[in-house]
């Protein structure tokens, strides 16, 4: 084990699938400080791809590159520039194997960083996960601490089908200890029981799990006992982990920075009436982003994201 | 760099097998066999055949909504085409793609794409993945005139030029994006002309002429395979039928004169079975081509009815390389 930040957690990550792999390769803008300053060893120039702003150009080239035999990581640095790349991901990597009829795979990674309460204003500050979950076809991943970072970055690269990467750049500082052997992965598709709990179940998404996790402390002193699940992976989504937390709790809260509007929680709490609602025992929480833009003013903006006391006044709307 | 005897044969056969095949299509769509839009490539073989004769059989290409005649120029086999186009089980796509799809991976296809211009950074990609992996390969990004305004078709020749990349931009300009004229959407009549932006050859060819096409794609396949870099081709051909099989399109955007010029005086089959007789292929080796061809069109079509239709069941097939548990 070492002690690794989120976002060295995510070099780390690199290095060692680089390391390891020859097909793989780097492709996005302002890339090439990484290689360097050495931060991914020493690799081939034609392994890291500086590229021009260009983001749908270079997206798709990595669709052509992953489907003719390399494993490409695009990064695309702030998520709110994906939107510039979706004809290609959306139209192109999502769709190519099945309408090809699985004639051809697209190995590809797509890496993105969420800001906010950074007064970065809105072109800079979305959360574009959840369109993506609308997208048969696409892997969607946001982890949340160091260890599954590194560990579901690396199962995403060598997963063969199309993954987009989530992170959140307020956990880019947190610490911990992560296994350091290169072939530790954190599968996609696994939700993280993060805390045992009997009296509801708080599911947190992405960044909202050191929020949801404080909350859980501060219901503690009240004797109320949360199940803490972070759901880490988004498209597959473990269903069965929340189920079965919410059949043993009766309560559910879902924790997301996202925007409110058919969301990841919507989509959570969508499940959870359909297949638990026998047994729920009070109405499903959602604590969110309300849908308005990201504004720049950080008076105005803190306000706006799911924080301890907000997750733990929905956890007691449902209690009492 | 002009074609030996046996190429020339098989170019011949390639640019038929596109014309009769496209041609042996409008009576099966009104029977209801084949479902669905369908764009013909009757008129623009001599392109297509002519750029793929330069390719090795391992080169990569992507092409577009007119998608018959990439994998026939690329030397793909008949009857998965046409299974396709019925929607069949044992159709190239296994039934998910149809027509605007044909992308037939045995002979380098990595993608058809109906998104106007959106298989141009594929076969970039394609390129660099090439260069990557040592291979020698080139890829061939086939657009037409309508594409040429996209931007992302800029954004890839300016990478593929600083990075040097294996790749050829192949524009199949037939003059009209649907029903839009390109003298009513490009700046100056000319797309090879913006390669000089970008500081590679931009060179414009006669699409009819299979021969000529052949030699301008030789020339930027040489340059490609020699680590120099892309080029841009524009071959100028034109459509001979509608925008999609059984269309209506009723505004007057071609006269019926200008289409009855092309097909009299520039039909690029018609052109090349003229030069392959001069060039002393007799009347009774070229009837044995076409015999051949319309055998290979009833085999397929046969085929293709034969076959059987895709499961409901089997609808979750091929979305992920591993299941995730979808719900029906």
């Amino acid at each position: 084990m070492a002690e690794l930040t989120y976002l060295g957690a995510i070099l780390e990550a690199e290095k060692e699938e680089m390391a390891r792999d020859p097909r793989v390769i780097l492709i996005g803008e302002d890339i090439a400080l990484y290689s360097a300053s050495g931060a991914l060893g020493k690799l081939d120039p034609k392994r890291t791809w500086n590229a021009p702003i260009s983001e749908l150009g270079f997206s798709g080239m990595a669709v052509g590159a992953a489907m003719t035999g390399l494993r490409p990581i695009v990064d695309l640095t702030i998520a709110s520039f994906v939107y510039l790349a979706c004809d290609q991901i959306i139209n192109q990597a999502a769709k190519i194997r099945f309408m090809t009829g699985g004639q051809a795979s697209v190995p590809v990674v797509f890496r993105m960083s969420m800001w906010h309460n950074g007064a970065n204003a809105a072109q800079h500050s979305d959360r574009p996960y959840p369109m993506f979950m609308n997208v048969p076809g696409l892997k969607v991943i946001a982890p949340a601490t160091p260890a599954d970072m590194k560990g579901m970055l690396k199962s995403a690269i060598r997963d063969d089908d199309p993954v987009l990467v989530f992170e959140d750049n307020d956990l880019w500082g947190k610490k911990e200890a992560v296994a350091t052997d290169p072939d530790h992965l954190v599968p996609i598709g696994k939700a993280a029981v993060r805390r045992a709990g009997t009296d509801v179940t708080i599911v947190s998404i992405a960044g909202c799990l050191p929020h949801a996790d404080a909350a859980v402390g501060q219901l503690a002193k009240e004797e109320v006992s949360a199940e803490l699940i972070d759901v880490r992976s988004l498209v597959p989504l473990d269903r069965a982990t929340i189920l079965e937390s919410v059949a043993r709790t009766g309560r559910l809260v879902v924790v997301d920075y996202a925007h409110r509007t058919a969301g990841a929680a919507a989509e959570i709490a969508a499940i959870v009436a359909e297949e638990g609602f026998a047994t729920l025992r009070a109405p499903i929480q959602r604590v969110t982003t309300p849908d308005v833009q990201i504004p720049f003013s950080p008076k105005l903006e803190r306000p706006l994201y799911p924080n301890k006391d907000r997750i733990v006044a929905a956890a007691r709307r449902i209690l009492h | 760099m002009s074609l030996q005897v046996d190429q020339r044969r098989e170019a011949y056969r390639r640019m038929l097998a596109i014309r009769s095949f496209e041609q042996a299509l409008p009576k099966r769509i009104a029977a209801g066999e084949i479902p669905g839009s369908v764009h013909s490539s009757v008129g623009q073989e001599a392109t297509l055949v002519g750029a793929c004769m330069a390719l090795r059989d391992d080169d990569y290409i992507t092409g577009t909504h007119r998608s018959h005649g990439h994998p026939i120029a690329k030397g793909a086999r008949l009857a998965p085409l046409m299974a396709e186009l019925m929607g069949r089980a044992t159709g190239v796509c296994k039934g998910r793609g149809g027509s605007m799809h044909l992308a037939d991976r045995s002979v380098g296809i990595i993608g058809e794409s109906a998104i106007v211009g959106a298989g141009i950074p594929l076969a970039t990609g394609a390129g660099l993945s090439a260069l990557v992996r040592g291979t020698g390969q080139v890829s061939v990004a086939f657009f037409g005139d309508g594409a040429a305004n996209q931007g992302v078709l800029y954004e890839c020749l300016n990478m593929a030029a600083i990075w040097k990349l294996p790749v050829i931009f192949l524009c199949e300009n037939n003059l009209y994006a649907a029903t839009t004229p390109a003298s009513t959407t490009h700046a100056q009549p000319d797309i090879a002309k913006r390669a000089a932006g970008f500081d590679i050859p931009g060179v414009i060819v006669d699409g009819q002429d299979l021969d000529a096409v052949f030699e301008a794609t030789c020339v930027a396949v040489k340059r490609a395979r020699r680590g120099e870099g892309p080029s841009l081709i524009e071959a100028k051909t034109y459509r001979f039928d509608e925008h999609a099989i059984g269309i209506f399109m009723p505004s007057h955007y071609r006269t019926a004169d200008e289409v009855e010029h092309y097909r009299r005086e520039r039909d690029p089959l018609a052109l090349y079975r003229m030069r392959l007789l001069e060039a002393g292929h007799g009347e009774p080796e070229l009837a044995g081509i076409e015999h051949s061809v319309a055998q290979a069109v009833d085999d397929a079509l046969a085929f293709a009815k034969g076959s059987p239709h895709p499961a409901p069941d089997s609808i979750f097939d091929f979305l992920y390389s591993n299941p995730i548990g979808q719900q029906a």
